[in-house]
């Protein structure tokens, strides 16, 4: 494949925070139906990056193009705020880390998933719990827990409930913060099994920021590996881990506690 | 007509500025105009909003009529129109046909409005939005690009929830097609009312600041489902008093034992009917 047909082209993006922080540089492109891994410690730069490609900060440089349905390239900072805005409930979704910050905690589980069929116009109530069903099976949550709050929701629970409602009107494109963060192993593996194949199944383009191995390795095709704002080395997923050139993946991978 | 205070109250500047906010609204239906609010000699939340409406469109040749949920005779309707024939010198009535300006809280009067005619709403939280988003930056860009999913999220939760829509008052509106609007406290009853109403309506947060309007003929449309209509409230029986089945019907404790009837809650609609009966 050739860079006519990325989904996603990033150039030189660089976003700081009074000189210091955030990312420079960053450069790469995403194919569809591919997931890109970014792993990196802690204030490496990772979600300011995860937020300036999903267009909600602004970057300091550099261009983020997107390929619209219809094939036009996009310049995601250039185009006007309705545009962006509707790109960000058609074409993209945002899986939070806590799933607090992407779900509605007032309205239930039905609602939730509704939500983005409503904002683009179905107006048909049983349609539209329908779709909300089939999704809550989708994700493996039990379909008579359709109108509790998500309130009642384990965290693994919320964070399926997240991902269904992201993914209800088909995305293309998913950014994912950590989506298995703060859960427990055993939900961890269930969660990522589910994500792999919905993934698959929906020919889903993704980028994963963690700074789980593990998971980058069990989603991930290709790896970025961030430090300092920088990254500094990337590669097929297999190839980065196995073999880490740098000095900070050899020890990043090394730092990994043997299970 | 009190000495010492300048006509309606209010001072000329004021009343320029809210005209101002008015007109905006009017060319703007359903569009929330910030102006700046006044403090009234009585408290937030009993009608600030309306009365700075009120002062600033009322003349000496008007003739006002306020209603509290429906009556004339309840306390902030009788001091609120009484407030008015001290500063203003207006007259005042309790009939809604000889009324030029009707200043009103939580109901539309029953019998149908005329062109000239003038409905001032008493507005307490002035956002549709609010419940589903608190920011206000965020709601302010959600009308400018007409981003209303959320609205139809929260009568999804009603369905869901109580088997169909069980909003029964300040049920949204989408004004001209454009602008989605809080109607104020009304019972969804009233809501058809305000459709392509010849009267002008006026609509008063003085708390929250906001000034909104739908001008005469103004389409006013409730949202629903396609496969759960909207529809208004509807009673068993017909009015105790006047015998009217097709009125908002208030119910009214009449003993410690809990006997009770139901009553128009629109008094002078209800006495003019007793009146034709008799």
């Amino acid at each position: 494949m050739s860079e006519m047909d990325a989904i996603l082209s990033v150039r030189d993006v660089a976003k700081l925070y009074g000189g210091r922080g955030g990312c420079k540089e960053v450069s790469f492109d995403l194919w569809p139906g591919e997931v890109l891994g970014i792993v990196g410690e802690s204030g490496s730069g990772k979600t300011t990056l995860l937020d300036c490609l999903s267009g909600r900060r602004t970057p300091d440089a550099g261009r983020i193009m997107y390929r619209g349905r219809d094939g036009e390239m996009l310049d995601v900072h250039a185009l006007s705020e309705p545009r962006r805005r509707l790109l960000m409930r058609t074409d993209w979704g945002i899986v939070h880390q806590n799933p607090r910050d992407g779900l509605r905690m007032g309205v239930s589980a039905g609602a939730n998933i509704g939500e983005r069929l409503m904002a683009v116009g179905a107006r048909h109530y049983g349609q539209i719990r329908g779709s909300a069903n089939d999704w809550l099976e989708r994700v493996e949550i039990d379909e008579n827990r359709i109108d509790d709050r998500p309130m009642t929701f384990s965290g693994g629970m919320q964070q399926r409930l997240q991902i269904a409602r992201n993914l209800v009107n088909g995305p293309r494109l998913v950014f994912m913060d950590e989506p298995t963060g703060g859960l427990d192993v055993s939900v961890q593996a269930r969660l990522l099994d589910l994500l792999r194949r919905l993934v698959r199944e929906m020919h889903l383009a993704c980028i994963i920021v963690t700074h789980d191995l593990g998971v980058a390795r069990l989603l991930a095709h290709r790896l970025m590996v961030m430090k300092d704002g920088r990254v500094i080395e990337e590669g097929l997923t297999d190839q980065v881990l196995d073999d880490p050139h740098h000095p900070y993946t050899q020890l990043l991978v090394s730092s990994v506690l043997p299970a | 007509m009190s000495k010492g205070y300048n006509f309606a109250y209010l001072d000329e500047q004021t009343k320029r500025m809210i005209r101002r906010a008015i007109l905006k609204g009017v060319a703007i239906p359903g569009y929330q105009v910030p102006f700046a609010s006044r403090e009234m000699p009585l408290p937030y939340g009993w009608g600030t909003g309306g009365i700075q409406v009120t002062a600033s469109v009322i003349g000496p040749n008007d003739v006002l009529k306020v209603i509290d949920q429906g009556a004339d005779d309840t306390t902030n309707a009788v001091s609120i129109r009484r407030f008015f024939a001290r500063t203003a010198g207006v007259k005042t009535t309790e009939r809604t046909s000889e009324a030029s300006l009707i200043q009103t809280r939580h109901r539309i009067p029953e019998q149908p409005l005329k062109e000239g005619q003038i409905l001032v709403y008493q507005v307490p939280i002035p956002e549709p939005l609010r419940w589903m988003e608190p920011r206000e930056t965020e709601t302010r860009k959600m009308h400018a690009l007409a981003e209303y999913g959320v609205m139809h999220v929260k009568l999804y939760e009603d369905i869901a929830r109580f088997g169909r829509i069980a909003s029964s008052y300040n049920y949204p509106v989408l004004v001209h097609g454009r602008y989605v609007m809080a109607p104020s406290p009304i019972p969804k009853f009233d809501n058809p009312k305000m459709d392509r109403m010849p009267a002008l309506q006026l609509f008063g947060a003085g708390r929250e600041k906001r000034i909104y309007a739908v001008p005469p003929y103004t389409s006013v449309k409730s949202l629903d489902f396609e496969d759960h209509p909207f529809e208004v409230q509807r009673w068993d029986k017909p009015c105790e008093l006047c015998g009217a089945s097709d009125t908002y019907l208030d119910e009214v404790i009449t003993d410690d034992q809990g006997a009770r009837m139901f009553v128009c809650s629109d008094s002078d609609a209800c006495q003019e009917r007793q009146k034709g009966a008799a």
